[in-house]
């Protein structure tokens, strides 16, 4: 892994969170400075912010995409106890040959009386439902009847969760037979109890009932995540606390036909890992959940995978190389060092290092005079590359294996 | 053997201070993005931080524009595998498998070849040296699937399988030929320095004849030792070779082998090449001495070039059971005792020793891509190998592999479609990992999103058929492009939003008085019938046209069958009705005294509901309509109508209510 790319996101403050588009080719930050950006990529690649501006009267903790289905439309949510819709409009057109995209705010939603800590759109088959939930305890599902006009948001359901509410996640299967699912974390520190809970909505009582709390988990949790589902039967959900965390939720088969009853699961730990010896702040699944990153207190990003049968291992970490940050002049040469992806694969070391494979790490930089280093072109190729001062001069290694590349074709079957 | 795993890679990020900060991530498409970030609770801090976002890639190969061949390529013969049916022969199976193997092979000399061309030509240093490394990789890997192929894929037995590894080392070996081709072309040959060294390098890979014609070059040049050059050149003539296509059989070989091994080993007690130095160590290699053979390390370069020398000329019938252990002993005797061996050299071993799972799991860590793992491992599954070495786990391995190769495909903005048929062939998870990726697949223009469409509709996933249109359709309306929003919407099978974009052509035909993407709406045939509103659209500009037409009374016919059939919204019924006013107004009779009446009774409906209606709701309603036409249309319609049936005693209430409201 290398980094391909340095965006200059130029906020005036600490970022809390940034977000992908569905598609991937847009991106939103959020930040301290109560603002939020829009990044487009462009056909070279790079990212441009074609909109910025103020979105709340405090911290801005979270921005989050609704699905393309519903037009371009975020939602975030502040430390000023709201949080809000804001839709994309087509903007005239000189705005759009200065790649500028107008915002604007559909609606604010005010329920909360503390400090909004979490928004997130449910699966889109569900339509266009936005939860939030905040330091007050309480979980809110609120849903656009009309998806072409948002400003108008009915709040559907409150969940009192009756504990500080840090973190939230909706379960993404579409299956039938499972019915819209909610975990939500609560980073509360001082109460002893069961910090995840899960929620299900039921069909006959049209409200959502708690089904499970997981008790094991009793230290403040920073955020929960669904896996997607694959097609499963069981669940998946990977917590942030003091480790990392991830459970299967087996849901159990209804005794009796009444469906007024919540849907019983049965709770397994899959895998737990306290590599980041401090408290986990995020985790996040990949589009396929075949990989897990979480982040934590010591300044890493862990990448976990789990091999064909089920084994996780931690597959690769991205940390800050402590370089300080001071000053225009130091900014101006990591963007220039990392500006592209062919100079930043360039600084790496010979082979394999440049590319860690997540299921089984690289191998270290090859020893000069080491084998796989030296299957390097042939003697004679080396001698027509210009001058020599390049990369090659390497001492020549004690046993060199000529590999010279036969470009004859195959030789025939042996008779 | 030593166990190939690592601790994780470390990847550092520059200009963010470790100490400080929490890094925040997401994932994307290909990357991660990550940053510098603090959790909510903790106090804000003063000070300079870093405001970057750091994209991080986790594999370049894929977007190497010189390994693009080699993914398309493979890509081919990969589906083209897949097509080989159950039924057939064994043997003929057999054939087919080793000739997929080699056309994979093919194609990474092919791609070899292209990037050692590329590092040749290009000048920047560090692309060169970039070039270099996937030389260098390509090579290993076609070394180790060339062996795989041998051991496993064409599963050689004893006789043929020292043929087979003769190949294999002469052709991972070729810089033999060019130095032979070197010295020949000198003028002297026989006083080339390397001339020696190519006539053993020549018998340390079995190459007898090729050795013979350039030891001849020395024969002319000391007459002599013509004789024991004459000894010499009929013991390398001599030499059997197995061929497994005659009626030989081994142990026929083997005895006629041995008296020649006997007869070397004669030669070398009787001194006979004791006055040529060279000619005693060919002697020696052909008696297979190995303190000769390791003397020779610089010429053989490699423990497994040694190994095949040593089984040529002492055990040349061995058999696959027996290989690990020859081939352990050779890496010993080779082998520094300081130099610990290195991923290739384990790989290699692991193949020896017949362990396929080490091998594919080796070559995870070791090389720097899934292509290889991914398309070996299901040649081998293919061949029923996976199975057979007990691994219970078998078709998961496969599938495992060629689903994270995909995947990476998937990242690519064109390689995707490639990613397409390997999770076509993943049957547990390939449906469903194709589901996830493919509606990601960035729909930049209509004619990528119909290409997505496509492979969608071919595999019946109607969710992101449904999901796909509905995200065009919804574009296409953010843009006013009503038309394209329409068919869209259509193919999504969106009730509701049809409902909505139809609403929008009616208005739009409100304001301008004429409809827009004609085309659509004219050929919309039975799709017309997914939303009540899209019928009416469809109908209404039916009517339209047949007016155009001058088809007055099929036009009327229809009109008045929209409102009596509750096709038409009521909103629209005034416009419908003042459509009605110029057929009435024609000189010949259209509206039958029939259809007169229900013309009435439809004004005087509608006039009965919006009455109950407050005042401001028709307000509205109306002035959609043609403001300054539908104020008189009332009493207009009503003249009009009572023309038209003058027999007919014809009265319309027009409530006092409604009177106001439009005075």
């Amino acid at each position: 892994m290398f980094v391909a790319r340095t965006i200059a996101a130029d906020h005036k403050d600490l970022i809390h969170d940034v977000s992908y588009d569905f598609h991937g080719r847009r991106m939103a930050t959020c930040s301290s400075d109560q603002s939020v950006k829009v990044w487009d990529k462009g056909e070279d690649g790079q990212w441009r912010c074609t909109a910025s501006w103020k979105t709340h009267s405090g911290s801005v903790w979270r921005v989050t995409w609704a699905h393309p289905e519903f037009g371009q439309v975020l939602a975030s949510c502040s430390f000023d106890r709201t949080a809000a819709v804001w839709e994309e409009i087509v903007g005239e057109s000189n705005d759009k040959q200065r790649g500028l995209s107008h915002w604007i705010k559909r609606t604010t939603l005010v329920d909360s009386r503390t400090s909004v800590t979490d928004v997130k759109f449910a699966p889109k088959h569900m339509g266009l439902v936005l939860s939030t939930c905040s330091a007050d305890g309480v979980v809110r599902i609120y849903e656009a009847p009309d998806v072409m006009n948002l400003s108008q948001w009915s709040l559907q359901h409150e969940i009192s969760c009756k504990i500080s509410c840090s973190c939230l996640s909706w379960n993404p299967s579409s299956s039938r037979a499972h019915p819209p699912m909610i975990a939500v974390g609560s980073d509360d520190s001082v109460t002893y109890c069961g910090k995840v809970q899960i929620y299900e909505y039921n069909e006959n009582t049209r409200k959502y009932a708690k089904v499970e709390t997981l008790m094991t988990v009793t230290d403040p949790v920073h955020d929960v995540a669904f896996s997607p589902n694959l097609g499963r039967s069981f669940h998946v959900l990977a917590i942030a606390t003091k480790d990392v965390r991830i459970f299967k939720l087996v849901p159990l088969r209804r005794e009796s036909s009444s469906t007024s009853v919540p849907t019983k699961l049965e709770v397994q730990v899959m895998a737990q890992f306290d590599h980041h010896s401090s408290q986990v702040w995020r985790v996040s699944w990949n589009i396929t959940s075949t990989l897990l990153a979480s982040s934590g207190d010591d300044g890493c990003v862990r990448l976990w995978k789990a091999n064909y049968m089920d084994n996780w291992k931690c597959t690769g970490i991205l940390r800050g190389d402590g370089s300080p940050v001071n000053g225009a002049a130091a900014h101006g040469t990591v963007v220039g060092a990392a500006g592209t992806a062919v100079s930043a694969a360039a600084q790496q070391p010979l082979v394999g290092a440049s590319a860690g494979r997540y299921f089984f790490p690289h191998l270290e930089a090859p020893r000069p005079g080491s084998r796989l280093g030296l299957l390097l072109p042939p003697p004679a190729l080396i001698e027509q590359t210009c001058d020599s001062e390049s990369g090659y001069t390497q001492p020549a290694p004690p046993r060199r294996r000529h590999f010279k590349a036969n470009t004859a074709t195959l030789p025939p079957e042996h008779e | 053997m030593e166990e190939v795993d690592v601790d994780p890679a470390v990847t550092p990020i520059p200009g963010i201070n470790v100490a400080r900060g929490r890094l925040g991530f997401v994932w994307g498409p290909g990357d991660i993005l990550v940053y510098e970030s603090f959790s909510p609770a903790a106090a804000p801090l003063g000070g300079p931080f870093c405001q970057d976002v750091y994209a991080v890639r986790k594999d370049e190969d894929i977007y190497s524009p010189v390994l693009r061949k080699l993914f398309n390529e493979s890509h081919h013969i990969f589906v083209g595998l897949q097509k080989i049916t159950f039924d057939l022969p064994s043997k003929t199976k057999k054939t087919q498998f080793v000739s997929i193997s080699k056309n994979y092979r093919s194609v990474i000399r092919a791609c070899m070849e292209e990037v050692q061309k590329l590092a040749v030509s290009t000048c920047e240093s560090s692309l060169a040296a970039q070039y270099g490394n996937q030389v260098s990789i390509l090579l290993a890997v076609e070394l180790i699937w060339n062996l795989c192929e041998v051991l496993f894929i064409d599963a050689a037995q004893a006789g043929s399988l020292l043929l087979h590894l003769l190949d294999w080392v002469r052709l991972h070996k070729a810089d033999v030929d060019e130095k032979a081709r070197e010295v020949l072309q000198y003028e002297s040959p026989a006083n080339h320095e390397a001339f020696w060294d190519v006539v053993i390098s020549f018998v340390l890979q079995g190459r007898m004849d090729e050795a013979r014609s350039v030891l001849d070059k020395q024969v002319s040049q000391q007459p002599a030792a013509r004789s024991i050059f004459k000894l010499m050149d009929s013991l390398l003539m001599k030499m059997p070779i197995y061929n497994p296509g005659s009626t030989q059989t081994l142990t026929e070989f083997d005895v006629k082998w041995r008296r020649w091994h006997e007869e070397c080993n004669r030669c070398l007690q009787d001194g006979s090449f004791a006055s040529n130095q060279h000619l005693l160590t060919i002697c020696k290699i052909l008696v297979c001495d190995v303190d000769t053979l390791l003397e020779h390390k610089e010429l053989l370069s490699t423990w497994y070039h040694f190994l095949v020398t040593r089984l040529l000329y002492s055990h040349p019938t061995v058999k696959p059971i027996d290989l690990h252990y020859y081939a352990q002993a050779s890496m010993d005797m080779f082998m520094d005792t300081h130099s610990a061996p290195e991923p290739l050299d384990s790989i290699l071993m692991a193949a020896f020793e017949f362990d396929l799972h080490q091998v594919i799991k080796d070559c995870s860590i070791a090389l720097n891509n899934w292509w290889f793992v991914a398309h070996i491992t299901d040649l081998l599954d293919h061949c029923k190998l996976l199975q057979s070495h007990n691994l219970h786990f078998g078709s998961n391995l496969r599938e495992f592999l060629l689903l994270e190769y995909a995947s990476g495909l998937f990242t690519h903005h064109s390689l995707w479609q490639l990613a397409v048929d390997y999770f076509d062939h993943c049957p547990e998870f390939g449906r469903v990992y194709l589901e996830l990726q493919i509606e990601r697949v960035p729909l930049d223009t209509e004619r990528k999103a119909l290409k997505v469409l496509r492979i969608c509709e071919q595999r019946q996933m109607t969710e992101q058929v449904r999901s796909i249109c509905k995200i065009m359709a919804v574009r296409a309306l953010r843009n006013n492009r009503l038309g394209s929003g329409l068919s869209w919407t259509i193919r999504a099978k969106d009730a509701a939003f049809a409902t909505l974009i139809s609403e929008r052509f009616l208005q739009d035909y409100c304001s301008k008085g004429s409809f827009s993407d004609l085309d659509l709406i004219d050929n919309l045939g039975p799709s017309m019938l997914l939303s009540d509103r899209l019928t009416f659209l469809g109908k209404y500009r039916e009517f339209h046209r047949l007016y155009g037409e001058n088809r007055f009374s099929e036009a009327a016919k229809l009109l008045l069958s929209l409102m009596t059939a509750k096709i038409a919204p009521q909103n629209f019924w005034m416009t419908l009705l003042t459509d009605a006013l110029p057929l009435l107004e024609q000189k010949e009779v259209i509206f039958s005294t029939e259809q007169t009446h229900e013309l009435m009774n439809c004004l005087e409906e509608l006039i009965s509901v919006k009455a109950v209606e407050n005042q401001d709701h028709l307000m509205q309603v109306t002035s959609v309509t043609n403001p300054t036409f539908c104020h008189c249309v009332p009493e207009h319609l009503t003249l009009c109508c009572s023309r038209g049936t003058a027999p007919v005693a014809c009265t319309v209430r027009v409530p006092d209510a409604y009177k106001g409201s439009i005075q």
